[in-house]
């Protein structure tokens, strides 16, 4: 069971709210896309369920535990949920595999040689497996993301969460790196998107989460939310988008 | 075949090299006619440019320069260590590893605030007037660790910036990844910083090559000493020029490479 479940979670930068009172669930393989227009509170709050963010108010449980402790060693946490970022932040000095083998030689102290099988199954698996000993800046966009999220699933997360990764992506390079979420979905995991790829979002989602001003103003099934949005804010931006 | 767009880019290219070579060559010629025409040209030619002089000191000062290179060759590894280990201290962002921070904060502030010279003469005079045995007595030493404290603080603020540089999205990387802060440091940060500051801590380390010669002062017969001797026995002042030349045989090449590497950089960040 991994269960992400966010409890009335406040975040300020400063004067400005971030996140007002957010209440979120995340059940085990599912799916869950956050839209809302930029500066909306999207990113901060995947930045927070990975405790890259200390939150000010509220917990956030991971199967159950309060990982939102003052003072809990958030590199545990960490390990058991991955992050991929919009501008991929891959490390350039090293190659692909080196990038992937990083965090699992130095936190479950496993040799190249042990890790290398399963990099490689990770790196075919994607498309990747003649990439391997590029550098980051010897691979295009698309390349580079799904580098960056072989990666995270490198750590064996339970979960993965991802922040706008398609955003800076050009347009012919998105579909690459949305099928490998595809892929990921298909196999049970349990992931959290900040996305603008409307039809993807509704493709595929189990819940749709709009935010706007750090709140959740509505949730529900993708079909609900696309197609009968309640509230007039979601209205307005699905309108502009669409 | 040139087309007219490349013809005429041609000409220009050779009409602006004419014009650097003629306008050089006029105020090569008036320094040559000038100079000599100044009342005292004479006695300066004789007492500065004497080639009979001049090729007599060559060689010794030569020999007398390999001390300096050696100066330089075992200090700077200690002031590239001690460097990264203050610019560490100074990055050490825990509140219990405070103190190091405050340390760090001091030793940069006040070793590049003294000029290298009296921390030479401080150190070089000071320590050995304790009165330790030999060879704890040895200005070799302790003109060598004056180079060394005063060097690694500007190389410690170097390595510094080249910490900083480094984006902040490659810590949240190597966070998210579960990776501690030293490892993170030690993997991310500080190769992609080292790598960084390599042009600017070039130019340090030619900075300390001249700045041996400062150690002439409390002992050690390095080139300049050995020029002031001869220029005490022959009355002249030749071999201080000879040695000039000789630093600039290594200092020369050594700018130029630090320029390429510089610019080499600068292209491939754009």
């Amino acid at each position: 069971m991994s269960e992400l479940k966010l409890v009335d979670v406040h975040k300020s930068f400063g004067e400005r709210k971030v996140c007002d009172g957010i209440n979120l669930t995340i059940q085990e393989g599912e799916m869950v896309c956050l839209i809302g227009s930029s500066g909306s509170g999207k990113s901060t709050l995947l930045r927070c369920m990975n405790l890259l963010e200390e939150i000010d108010e509220g917990e956030i449980f991971l199967d159950g535990t309060d990982i939102s402790v003052p003072g809990l060693d958030p590199q545990p946490v960490r390990q058991q949920i991955g992050l991929v970022f919009q501008s991929f932040n891959l490390f350039p000095h090293m190659t692909a595999v080196e990038n992937v083998m990083l965090a699992p030689r130095r936190i479950y102290k496993r040799r190249r040689d042990e890790l290398l099988p399963d990099v490689e199954a990770l790196f075919k698996k994607f498309g990747l497996a003649d990439r391997m000993q590029n550098y980051p800046d010897q691979l295009s966009g698309g390349q580079q993301q799904r580098v960056a999220i072989v990666r995270a699933l490198a750590m064996q997360p339970k979960i993965m969460l991802f922040d706008e990764i398609t955003s800076a992506l050009d347009p012919e390079l998105v579909a690459e790196v949305l099928d490998v979420l595809r892929q990921l979905h298909r196999q049970g995991m349990t992931m959290v998107l900040a996305t603008h790829e409307m039809n993807f979002a509704r493709e595929l989602a189990d819940k749709v989460c709009f935010l706007d001003g750090g709140k959740i103003l509505e949730e529900g099934a993708p079909q609900a939310i696309f197609t009968h949005p309640k509230h007039a804010r979601t209205q307005a931006f699905l309108q502009s988008i669409l | 075949m040139l087309t007219a767009r490349q013809a005429h880019a041609k000409r220009v290219r050779k009409r602006s090299t004419t014009i650097a070579v003629i306008s050089t060559a006029i105020v090569v010629a008036f320094l040559y006619l000038l100079i000599p025409l100044a009342p005292g040209w004479p006695a300066v030619k004789k007492s500065f440019f004497n080639t009979d002089i001049f090729i007599k000191t060559f060689p010794t000062l030569l020999d007398a320069f390999v001390l300096d290179v050696m100066i330089f060759l075992w200090c700077a590894p200690l002031i590239a260590i001690l460097g990264l280990v203050i610019a560490l201290c100074r990055d050490a962002r825990s509140p219990a590893l405070y103190p190091l921070r405050l340390f760090g904060a001091i030793y940069t502030d006040v070793f590049r605030g003294v000029p290298v010279i009296l921390i030479v003469y401080l150190i070089g005079f000071g320590i050995p007037g304790l009165g330790l045995p030999r060879p704890w007595n040895s200005p070799y030493i302790w003109g060598s660790l004056a180079l060394i404290l005063t060097y690694s603080a500007y190389v410690a603020e170097i390595f510094r910036s080249g910490i900083e540089s480094i984006h902040h999205s490659q810590r949240a990387a190597a966070a998210s990844l579960g990776l501690s802060p030293g490892d993170t440091m030690r993997f991310v940060i500080l190769p992609q910083a080292i790598r960084r500051v390599v042009p600017a801590n070039m130019n340090m380390f030619i900075a300390l090559q001249k700045d041996v010669a400062l150690l002439s002062f409390i002992g050690p017969v390095e080139i300049l000493r050995q020029a002031g001797v001869y220029k005490s026995l022959y009355a002249n002042f030749t071999p201080y020029v000879a040695a000039a030349i000789i630093f600039l045989l290594i200092t020369i090449p050594a700018t130029r490479f630090a320029d390429y590497l510089m610019a080499k950089q600068q292209r491939e960040r754009n």
